[in-house]
């Protein structure tokens, strides 16, 4: 009875399975507001933190796309809220965190959201390609969104991150009860 | 007669199809739904400004911990609406808040911070339950969440922006008064909705 993701719903840019890939991160916010969390927290942990990030979540999110093309099978949609508070509810307490929990992190929201994708991918014929535009695009998402954090040195930018990760948190729970209890949409 | 360049411009506008119109149930409807839904109501927005402003009277720390405390406790309250869970006496309990909230800036009060943490993530479960699920039909509850969620941190910006003129005397004076208005708009509201 739990809701599954829509595997037909890709963005269809015209120009090919490659720019489907990189189009479809940008608008779907199950992927992009998590990823936004990771990257502002891969911010606030600093430069060292942040580089790793930038690898590994690609990474893994490539690996997760692969399995998912290969098996066919996605995660609940619910475990897509739970990325939501788990990575938005670290960038709100800005706690001091070790860097191997960090990159943790990014393994495990590359390869849960990566199989996802590749699910989705496999079902609307974009493939590996459109999974190598995806990788591409978080790549280049990661490292601006990150870069920025990183270059804030001033005590109220941070709170502003804070407080983005706060707003990332509160639409996690709505996400939630939409896909638990209310209409899924 | 000479028809003016505004002229041309409204009768476009009267003659060409809405794009919007094409789209009531689409994507982006959602994110504009739930971008509106929060300064649609006066008691939400009342409530809202009075957070980010006393939070500005009160400094650092809560200055940031009200604001970052309201929107997850408001979307706890919205998700508990949507499983389903019943909470007696919502539109009271935001009429009260407005009233209390704006008390609090009227009289400058500073209690211990957990305490006006507490305070505040109390009423913020009422403005989520009530306002956090009201999704029209055809629309993306994600979308109108992140939309709801922005909207609801802008009006606590708003308030915090407001709360700066604090460092002067003057600001002091007319956050206080702002907060009268604030609580009697909430008695107002709470009279409305025990009444009705």
């Amino acid at each position: 009875m739990i809701p599954f993701r829509l595997h037909a719903h890709l963005v269809s840019t015209g120009l090919g399975p490659m720019f489907d890939g990189i189009g479809h991160v940008v608008v779907t916010p199950q992927d992009l507001l998590p990823v936004i969390a990771l990257a502002l927290l891969a911010g606030l942990g600093g430069k060292s933190y942040g580089r790793r990030v930038l690898f590994v979540l690609p990474a893994a999110w490539l690996v997760g796309g692969l399995a998912g093309l290969a098996f066919g099978w996605s995660p609940p949609l619910a475990t897509t809220g739970l990325s939501f508070l788990v990575l938005g509810g670290l960038v709100a307490a800005d706690r001091p965190m070790s860097e191997r929990t960090g990159v943790l992190l990014a393994v495990a929201l590359g390869a849960l959201h990566g199989q996802m994708n590749g699910v989705e991918m496999a079902a609307a014929g974009i493939g590996f390609t459109g999974l190598l535009g995806t990788v591409g695009a978080l790549f280049v998402f990661v490292s601006l969104v990150t870069g920025l954090v990183v270059s804030l040195h001033r005590s109220w930018t941070r709170v502003a991150v804070r407080i983005a990760g706060s707003w990332i948190v509160a639409v996690g729970l709505l996400y939630l009860g939409w896909t638990l209890g209310g209409p899924l949409r | 007669m000479a028809l003016r360049p505004a002229s041309v411009g409204v009768l476009l506008a009267a003659t060409l199809p809405s794009p919007l119109a094409a789209h009531e149930g689409g994507s982006a409807a959602g994110l504009l739904s739930g971008l509106y839904h929060p300064i649609s109501g006066l008691d939400h927005v009342l409530a809202m400004v009075a957070v980010g402003i006393w939070g500005a009277q009160l400094g650092s720390p809560a200055i940031w911990v009200l604001p970052v405390t309201f929107p997850m406790v408001m979307a706890l309250g919205g998700m508990l609406g949507l499983l389903g869970l019943q909470i007696p006496g919502v539109e009271v309990a935001i009429g009260v808040s407005a009233l209390i909230l704006g008390l609090m800036v009227a009289l400058e009060r500073r209690p211990d911070l957990r305490v006006a943490a507490v305070l505040v993530g109390f009423f913020a479960i009422f403005h989520g339950f009530a306002h956090g699920a009201e999704l029209p039909e055809g629309q993306s509850g994600l979308l109108y969440s992140i939309g709801f969620v922005a909207a609801t941190g802008t009006l606590h910006v708003s308030g915090i922006g407001l709360g700066l003129i604090h460092r002067w005397e003057w600001g002091k004076s007319a956050l206080r008064f702002t907060g009268a208005v604030i609580a009697l708009a909430g008695a107002w509201f709470t009279w409305g909705a025990l009444s009705g």
